[in-house]
């Protein structure tokens, strides 16, 4: 049964991408267990700047998990300590009365702070802007039931699909990697029809942009999908590696 | 290059390299076999595997693909991890745990890489360097026969103390091999692209498979040395 | 002939409704509009503010069409406008399920379930391009739910006798986006989409021409990353900031989600067409603290296998209350499915507003199920018999996870327990049938708009407007627009007109930031959303409407009295960005109760106590109201004047509407 807990919210401190950061520790009361994390951060920023103190700056934005906006380091596990979230979906009866909580924002080369927790993932659109797509203009397009998929590969496409370019994935990796991100986007394209036509190109220029933004070698640790708050699978990585290894010894 | 230039490619230096290493143990580790099987029925299984692996072009050759394949994996590996620390960037997190399906041999295979590495200076040294090497080059790198390898190892094991080291050395050495593998191998074969939805579990299924057989073989002989200088000592 | 900016009335003529037969004007409209050829196309620059279903799909094909487009978006990634929350699905009229479905009944069921306040040519128009959307997006890879055949599968949403949703498990709006996303991604890639993230647009910027009449040239943005405010020229405007139902703070819509564009676009002379109709989705997980921050749907797909329910005794409603029972103690005699009782033909399936006043009906009287008094069941007990628990798993799985997430319950072994929340909002900024606001040059599309859903939206309709909107009238309509503009050569934001606007902008930055008063944003939005929920929420009457502007009036006074901006103008400054958006909250707020108070009437989302039937239904005075309400802006501290766009419906019988048989 959800209670009220107190707890001390231990928050990286960051004023802006070229300056050095820090942790800072701040007490929070009579905390309602029903209540998500991010309104927890509310409630804690409402207190900051009630004592006009800067609030924390976050990124959020649906609140419910599909956005892909939220994007905190909570307790050591990107979005918090439970399965299958994003940081919106954490709830405090993860916490008990008197814990610290330590929140972070995403760690990695590729994804620079810009304040506090906030941080820089543009590198995921430009790695779509590389390729993520089906080169097919508005109009002019066959009936939608002129291909039929099988039922098995559609649901496989749309769970890879299910991504939600959080971050999750490069943040949990120990080399950075964004390959679960890339291989989601690379397995939904290569299993439908309409996206094979250009699967060795797309994973071809996927990758080498993903490369080139300085993402790390992908070591299958399996820590990207395991943190994944859509659960992508590793499968999807194979999958990529089949694609573009097929495509360059095509070459 | 791609093979060089994407990351892509690299894993797949690494793969190859790490699944051919993984034949030749396989490999190694059958023919070590026979060094328990001579000791125990007096044949010359071993010394006549060894003869045929002498002093000749393919073995030559095989040797030098092999040492070639180490580099190759090696170079990658600290190649790699050299570029993945700098992708992490420099800032650490202050936490860290590792989630649920995590292996932990698969965060730190460059340790366990070195280690098996070390290993295999001190197996080089003992063996190859006594047999192969000195066959070869007909220097006599010991005051054993190059040719009764069988000899060389079962002095090396059962050499009182000192063989029990050797042992213990090389019980580490197969532990840091064993985890090394057991992540090696589905990794392997993950980046190869053989791995789906269904086999993704089949594949770690088969590594760990793969790992526990070439190890075991190795194993084997090692445990049965060590059991044989304990009965001596004690006796 | 009386022009759009002076007129008291809005004739077809003004809004550009193409003559001849319903089913030919779309088609009228597209022979005979005027195009740009391909060369001069690239001599053109189009702003797009919002990367939505709408915004994404309007950049994208604009930029495949050879327009140079600019497109602004809130968050750090066109990917994440708060399309990307929709779950259930996307109407089509393809009739591929056979059961009788066709671009004349998807018209009528969107015409009817917008209780007969929307314009028929241009929800016809939807109908009939709804079909390309699906085609559309098959080709772009969107993972549609398939049969075992391979085929599409459909569901049955809200307000229809036939099964025509697509969807794509419970993310049908995130894989559309994700769709629109990716052929806008392409064009980002190609060089013709120039994309500017975390930028807010603060003011869009007027330019007279040669007549000295006033057109949109251009927007003034704030970067929202280092508090810089930007100049931005393009030859048109187009608006896709979606809807404003965070007026009430508390909504389904996402923390970002404002209303600040449009009202920039009203104090620039744009109407505002029936703010009053907000709608009120029945599905949502009900409030539990003062502390939310937001209300979580879930999917209106849910009431094709649940059944809603209260108790049928008083003393049962008591003990949920109390916390000494659960739903599923309460014996199958004793439960009243209240929807299924009152509407025997539609069941739970009647829509939204309908679903969502039998709730509150229930709830008032005393037979809410939480310990607030304000929630209904929403129970699956009978589909997990019929179907087995894996058959519903699957299909509702990840939204059963999702409601136990929040509530840390069960749903297959408990009831849900749901209660309406603002959802969407179908009123918006007035466009003519080109999409094109009354100001020349700025077009509106999307949720921001109001033309397609009338009074109430269907379920599954706002992904189809979006979508029909950016990809397939939009790219054609504001043709029409550009063919004469070809000679305006890029101009400079230097002009002082830009100037004017950037120091505009400034001054209200400034302004806020002195007030450093007492009050956090968020505490004077949450006090706005009460308000509104209480006196301009549900049922209304003049009463309440009238208490509501008063205390609106009040909170306008607070609020740039009293309200407190920490940190600086000129850097990353979340509370300022609220502030901002708050203020034009506040305007929105009161220019709903406006419109809500001058029309007498009940029709779809908005009932007036006052005009019901017995039975309790909503009662439509189509002799007096049968209009589209328009605000046309008349300053700062005047009342807004009342612009009215008569719905003269040539082809559809205006009808009570009925979903009891």
């Amino acid at each position: 049964m959800d209670s009220y807990i107190n707890i001390k919210v231990r928050v990286w401190r960051q004023a802006g991408p070229k300056v050095a950061g820090h942790f800072e520790t701040y007490e929070l009361n009579h905390i309602f267990q029903g209540a998500s994390f991010l309104e927890m951060i509310d409630i804690l920023n409402e207190q900051l700047i009630a004592e006009h103190k800067d609030p924390i700056a976050f990124d959020h934005d649906c609140r419910e998990g599909i956005c892909g906006m939220c994007s905190m380091y909570v307790n050591g596990h990107p979005h918090g300590p439970d399965s299958a979230i994003t940081t919106c979906q954490l709830h405090m009866r993860h916490f008990h009365d008197g814990e610290t909580i330590t929140v972070e924002p995403w760690r990695s080369r590729a994804f620079p702070v810009i304040k506090d927790l906030m941080v820089d993932r543009q590198a995921y659109d430009r790695i779509m802007q590389a390729g993520g797509f089906v080169s097919v203009n508005t109009g002019g397009v066959p009936d939608a039931n002129a291909i039929a998929i099988p039922k098995p590969v559609a649901d496989e496409a749309m769970d890879a699909a299910s991504c939600i370019g959080c971050g999750a994935c490069a943040a949990a990796c120990k080399n950075g990697s964004a390959m679960l991100f890339v291989s989601a986007k690379v397995s939904q394209l290569a299993l439908l029809p309409q996206g094979k036509i250009e699967a060795a190109k797309r994973a071809k220029a996927m990758v080498a942009k993903m490369d080139e933004l300085g993402f790390g070698n992908c070591t299958n640790t399996g820590a990207c999908a395991a943190e994944c708050p859509k659960s992508v699978s590793l499968a999807n990585i194979a999958r990529l590696n089949r694609e573009y290894l097929c495509a360059k010894f095509k070459d | 290059m791609w093979l060089k230039d994407s990351s892509i490619g690299r894993k797949f230096i690494m793969s190859i390299t790490g699944l051919f290493l993984v034949l030749f143990l396989l490999f190694h580790g059958s023919m070590n076999i026979c060094l328990v099987v001579d000791d125990l029925f007096g044949t010359q299984g071993y010394n006549w595997i060894c003869e045929m692996l002498g002093a000749n072009w393919y073995a030559i050759a095989g040797t030098l693909v092999l040492a070639l394949g180490v580099l190759v994996h090696f170079l990658y590996a600290f190649y790699l991890t050299f570029q993945n620390r700098r992708a992490r960037g420099n800032s650490r997190y202050a936490v860290e745990t590792c989630p649920e399906g995590v292996e932990w041999q698969s965060k730190n295979m460059l340790v366990l890489g070195i280690i098996v590495i070390l290993g295999l200076c001190l197996h080089l040294y003992n063996m190859w360097f006594k047999m192969q090497f000195a066959e070869l080059t007909g220097i006599a790198t010991s005051v054993f026969n190059p040719q009764d390898g069988s000899a060389i190892v079962k002095y090396l094991f059962t050499n009182g103390w000192c063989g029990i080291i050797y042992c213990l050395a090389y019980i580490v050495w197969l532990c840091a091999l064993w985890f090394h593998l057991s992540h090696g191998v589905w990794s392997a074969l993950q980046t190869l692209g053989w791995s789906n939805l269904i086999w993704l579990k089949r594949i770690k299924v088969i590594g760990t498979i793969f790992a526990t057989l070439a190890v075991g073989l190795f194993m084997i002989v090692v445990l049965y040395f060590l059991g044989v200088n304990i009965g001596m000592l004690a006796a | 002939m009386a022009t759009i900016q002076d007129t008291k009335i809005i004739t077809p003529e003004m809004a550009k409704i193409p003559a001849g037969p319903l089913a030919e004007k779309w088609t009228n409209y597209k022979d005979h509009q005027k195009l740009v050829n391909p060369a001069n196309k690239r001599r053109l620059d189009i702003i797009v503010v919002g990367t939505g279903l709408a915004g994404a799909s309007a950049a994208a094909t604009l930029a495949e069409l050879g327009f140079n487009v600019l497109n602004f978006c809130i968050q750090d990634s066109p990917r994440r406008a708060h399309s990307i929350a929709a779950q259930g699905g996307i109407n089509a009229a393809k009739n591929y399920q056979n059961d009788g479905d066709s671009i004349y009944r998807l018209y009528y069921d969107t015409i009817k379930g917008g209780d007969y306040r929307a314009r028929e040519a241009n929800v016809y128009r939807l109908a009939e391009v709804s079909n390309n959307i699906i085609d559309q997006c098959v080709a772009q890879g969107v993972p549609f739910a398939r049969e075992y055949g391979g085929l599409l599968d459909n569901r049955s949403f809200g307000g229809a006798q036939v099964s025509r949703t697509f969807y794509a498990k419970g993310q049908t709006g995130q894989q559309l986006l994700l769709g629109a996303y990716s052929a806008l991604c392409r064009q980002i890639g190609k060089g013709k989409v120039k994309m500017y993230n975390r930028h807010e647009m603060l003011d869009i910027v007027m330019i007279k021409d040669e007549n000295g009449e006033a057109r949109a040239r251009g927007i003034i943005a704030r970067n929202l990353v280092t508090g810089r405010i930007e100049r931005y020229f393009a030859h048109a405007v187009v608006i896709a900031s979606g809807g404003y139902g965070n007026t009430f703070f508390l909504s389904t819509n996402a923390m970002a989600s404002n209303g600040s564009a449009a009202m920039q676009m009203y104090r620039h002379g744009a109407y505002f067409a029936n703010p009053c109709y907000a709608q009120i989705h029945p599905t949502c997980i009900p409030k539990h603290g003062d502390f939310q921050s937001k209300l979580t749907l879930m999917s209106e797909s849910l009431r094709n296998d649940g059944r809603i329910w209260v108790p049928k005794k008083l003393e049962d409603a008591k003990r949920l209350q109390a916390g000494e029972i659960k739903g599923r103690d309460i014996p199958e005699e004793d439960r009243d499915y209240y929807l299924e009782r009152r509407y025997p033909a539609f069941g739970n399936l009647v829509p939204r507003d309908v679903a969502s006043r039998a709730a509150k009906e229930r709830c008032d009287k005393g037979y809410g199920v939480n310990n607030t008094g304000l929630a209904v069941f929403l129970d699956f007990s009978d589909a997990i018999q019929r179907l087995g628990k894996d058959v519903v798993a699957q299909k509702y799985g990840n939204l059963f996870q999702m409601y136990e997430k929040i509530t840390d319950e069960n749903p297959y072994e408990n009831p849900m327990m749901i209660f309406p929340a603002i959802h969407y909002t179908m009123g918006g900024i007035w466009v003519d049938y080109e999409l094109q606001t009354s100001v020349k040059g700025l077009f509106c599309i999307g949720e921001a708009n109001f033309s397609d859903h009338g009074a109430n939206r269907l379920g599954a309709s706002a992904l189809m407007q979006g979508l029909a909107d950016g990809y397939f009238v939009l790219p054609y309509t504001i043709q029409n627009y550009l063919s004469d503009q070809i000679g305006v050569p890029r101009m400079s934001t230097d002009l002082p007109e830009f100037a004017e606007a950037e120091k505009k902008v400034e001054d209200k930055i400034q302004r806020l930031m002195a007030i450093q008063g007492k009050r956090s944003v968020d505490s004077i939005h949450k006090e706005l959303g009460l308000i509104m929920w209480d006196f301009v929420g549900m049922g209304r009457t003049a009463e309440s409407l009238k208490e509501a502007i008063a205390k609106i009036d009040a909170i306008k006074k607070e609020f740039w009295s009293n309200v407190y901006i920490p940190g600086e103008a000129n850097s990353l400054n979340n509370e300022l960005e609220k502030a901002l958006r708050l203020s034009d909250f506040i305007e929105i707020g009161r220019l709903m109760a406006v419109d809500a108070l001058h029309r007498e009437e009940s029709c779809g989302g908005h009932f007036r106590e006052e005009y019901q039937t017995e039975e309790g239904e909503a009662l439509r005075q189509d002799d007096k109201f049968a209009y589209v309400g328009c605000w046309k802006y008349t300053g700062e501290d005047s009342e807004p004047e009342l612009i009215k766009e008569p719905l003269e419906y040539e082809f559809t019988e205006r009808k009570m509407r009925n979903y009891k048989a």
